[in-house]
């Protein structure tokens, strides 16, 4: 294997912009994510403490419902998206034997489109009328009474959709085509598999948005009925189009992280993934399944009976793939030899917390009972137990699992765990009683409660504030690594790993497989 | 409605529920789903628990699995990895099927009370519940009643930010209004909800009704109010800045009473009132 630097990287700011290294495009991805999750997290600090009591102290409720909005969009396009396409584009190439991925200069160009949409989505704060309000979901009529703001906010969703649909096309292409020649596609890691699968949910349902949007802008300044009754419109019909692009985007969230979670647990487990090819089927069948059942979000708008019953069945069939995972999971673990270095910490975390989210998942499914809980907290509690320990702790412990891969330098340990043992302790004080105030009858995305939410409130609040201060001590322990600081790393870093990524030096050289590698 | 004898299962998985409503503590109450005093309620409550019960057996034999793997095969006690259990046709069966017999029971439990939630006939009396931002508006279809209901002024002058007021000291903070919406006691109430501007949604959680109030399309449902009694609730979509400021009471009288309300409430009354007191 070769770890020439014979066309090394220019230096200095130009080394970034026009890199197509895979690897610089991947830390590209993921400095950018890591600042997301701090401007995002800022976002949810203000709203939790506005919440921490009744009456309003601090902010508005315009300003509030800019904030809910804003902390949704910037959490799921700005950070736990590119999150995942970052570690898609080191790790892919480094696990099929790849020496990068197949369309370098398109994979430059989806990275770059992302800041400047960020920016100018944040930047709506500032204009007049201020930022949007409506939700992440963007339901008109209300999202049409957004101010000036309204066309960047379209703008910015189409950028954030063309950079995730060029993504999608460079990784299935480089999948499909530059795996070293004795990696048949069922011998693919299950990053690769999960990150295949998401690859075509997110070409299949990114212009879905993009197409409902446009007919926003369309309604709001030509004249377009596409959603106002009044023209012969129906707004409901934007909820269906829009779900039809929230579920699977749900699932595109999810299945990456699925995929680093099947990596790390056999590594701490010193055991093969259990059930590799039905990991592969349930994943592909949980993505069918995720294109089917929008409409289980919209149970309380009227829909007839026969559509309530189809969309609550099918919706229980996903806890069946999804139950094959965790079971799957369960049994690498089951006579293995295990160890509880960060990343195990954080995936186990995630193997109980995503199993509990999906419990209310099932709960919710069943449609008598979802319109009690639709709109409320409890809805809150059970999305955030999927995306925070669920996607973004499946990230972070991908972070700790691979980043003596990338800088060449082990984190520190002890720092980890301090910072997974807060992490996991705040995450449940913040949500936890979100559906316990839910069910009691809180809606969501209100700025002030009865006093009966008063105490819980208050205690959420708390838990949230610690959860995003410890999330401090992770920037600390990455930029201690990213700055040199630290035990160097072996080359197998972990006992246990296996696979491709492995058999490169730490920090892993600028070009790695110049020739096909050969699978042991 | 839901079967019978799927309430005896759920009554005998554990036999808090089964407790009279009464004897639960209070506390516990406040923090889960209202029974409610609805048929519609009391399902949705019913189905709650019986999934919380069911996700409670199927937790404590993941988690404990997990946990006996956590505990029992670690390397520092010296476990080794048995690196052929790999694949077992069996087991893999086993946990697909279980879940989907499980699966099976909760919808075969469920779909009964869809049915009745969707069975608007027969109704008695109609009401018209109309969402603007931000208060409701009720019309009782064929009286010749009807008012706008809009946050009661203690709360709306408590919510401001630097009130004198402190929410602490006002009676049901953020849940009175200034015109309550009153109904009768035992009578199917069929209900047709719109909105004017954008979208709402009525929800009374201890009525078990959430339902969105959509502008330019009218939705229909009932309910059938067991006791006399005042249940609020809140605006449950976001409908602009003070989304989270038009409540909603719902005054549940006997019969009698509330037809005598609606004899003082009809426009005849009303002149008669008016011009009584000059
Ligand atoms: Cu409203």
């Amino acid at each position: 294997m070769s770890d020439t630097t014979h066309h090394g990287p220019p230096t200095g700011i130009r080394r970034w912009l026009f890199t197509t290294n895979h690897k610089d495009i991947g830390t590209l991805y993921l400095v950018f994510s890591l600042v997301m999750l701090f401007v995002g997290g800022a976002m949810a600090m203000i709203i939790r403490l506005e919440l921490f009591q009744p009456g309003l102290q601090f902010v508005n409720p315009e300003f509030f419902n800019q904030m809910t909005t804003l902390h949704a969009l910037v959490m799921v396009f700005g950070m736990i998206m590119p999150a995942f396409a970052g570690f898609a584009n080191w790790m892919v190439p480094l696990m099929i034997g790849a020496p990068d991925m197949a369309l370098p200069r398109l994979n430059n160009f989806s990275f770059w489109i992302l800041p400047f949409a960020a920016l100018m989505l944040v930047s709506t704060l500032f204009m007049p009328g201020g930022g949007p309000a409506s939700g992440w979901t963007l339901y008109p009529p209300l999202v049409l009474q957004t101010g000036d703001a309204f066309p960047f906010v379209i703008f910015s969703v189409h950028l954030l959709g063309i950079s995730s649909i060029l993504a999608a096309i460079n990784i299935i292409v480089t999948i499909m085509n530059m795996r070293t020649p004795d990696m048949p596609l069922l011998k693919m890691p299950l990053f690769v598999w999960t990150w295949l699968i998401t690859a075509y949910l997110l070409i299949l349902v990114m212009p879905v948005l993009a197409g409902a949007v446009t007919m926003l802008f369309t309604d709001q300044f030509f004249g377009t009925s596409f959603f106002q009754a009044a023209g012969g419109g129906d707004p409901v019909l934007f909820q269906h189009i829009f779900w039809f692009f929230g579920h699977p985007e749900v699932y595109i969230i999810i299945l990456p992280s699925f995929g680093i979670i099947s990596q790390i647990i056999p590594t701490f487990s010193r055991k093969p993934l259990f059930g590799h090819d039905s990991m592969v089927y349930a994943t592909a069948s949980i993505a069918f399944l995720s294109c089917i059942v929008w409409a289980h979000h919209m149970f309380t708008v009227g829909m007839p009976l026969a559509g309530q019953l189809y969309f609550m069945l099918s919706t229980m069939l996903i806890a069946i793939p999804t139950g094959v995972k965790i079971f799957n999971w369960t049994a690498t673990m089951w006579r293995g030899s295990l160890s509880f270095e960060t990343p195990m910490l954080f995936a186990i975390a995630f193997l109980f917390l995503f199993t509990f989210g999906g419990f209310s998942g099932v709960m919710m499914a069943l449609t008598p009972a979802d319109i009690q809980y639709h709109d409320s907290y409890f809805i809150v509690a059970h999305f955030h137990y999927v995306l925070v320990p669920g996607a973004m702790f499946a990230a972070i412990a991908g972070v700790y699992y691979w980043l003596p891969k990338w800088t060449g330098h082990m984190y520190d340990e002890r720092l980890g765990k301090i910072h997974f043992w807060l992490s996991a302790i705040s995450v449940n004080l913040t949500f936890f009683p979100q559906h316990f105030v839910g069910l009691a009858g809180m809606p969501r995305r209100i700025p002030d409660y009865a006093l009966q939410f008063a105490d819980l409130n208050a205690f959420m609040s708390i838990g949230g504030f610690l959860f995003g201060l410890s999330q401090l001590l992770f920037l600390w322990g990455v930029v201690r690594c990213m700055r040199g600081i630290g035990d160097k790393a072996t080359d197998r870093v972990w006992e246990g790993a296996q696979g491709l990524e492995w058999e490169v030096p730490s920090p892993a050289p600028y070009h790695t497989f110049d020739t096909p590698p050969v699978v042991k | 409605m839901i079967p019978r004898h799927a309430r005896a299962i759920a009554l005998s998985l554990l036999p808090v529920i089964s407790l009279p409503a009464g004897a639960a503590p209070s506390g516990w109450r406040q923090l889960n789903l209202p029974v409610g005093v609805t048929s519609i309620s009391r399902d949705a409550y019913d189905l709650h628990m019986l999934a919380i019960y069911v996700c409670i057996l199927i937790g404590i034999a993941v988690f404990g699995a997990m946990i006996y793997a956590m505990i029992n095969f670690r390397k520092s006690k010296g476990a080794v990895a048995d690196r052929t259990l790999t694949h077992s046709t069996k087991a893999e069966v086993i946990w697909t099927a279980i879940p989907a017999f499980i699966l099976i029971f909760l919808a075969w439990q469920t779909v009964p009370a869809l049915i009745h939630i969707e069975d608007t006939r027969d109704s008695d009396m109609t009401i018209r519940i109309t969402g603007y931002q931000w208060k409701w508006h009720y019309e009782y279809m064929g009286e010749g009643v009807s008012f706008y209901s809009a946050l009661g002024e203690r709360s709306n002058t408590a919510r401001q930010r630097n009130a004198a007021l402190r929410p602490a000291e006002v009676d049901h903070y953020l849940l009175e209004v200034d015109e309550v919406l009153v109904l009768p006691v035992g009578a199917k109430i069929r209900y047709l909800i719109s909105a004017n501007d954008v979208i709402h949604a009525w929800w009374v959680p201890e009525l078990g009704i959430k339902r969105d109030a959509i502008p330019g399309f009218i939705n229909e449902g009932w309910f059938r109010i067991d006791q006399p009694g005042t249940y609020r609730g809140q605006c449950a979509e976001l409908c602009g800045k003070d989304h989270g400021f038009m409540p909603i009471v719902v005054e549940a009288l006997p019969p009698e009473e509330f037809a005598a309300w609606l004899a003082a409430r009809r426009p005849a009354a009303q002149a008669a009132l008016a011009s009584s007191q000059p």
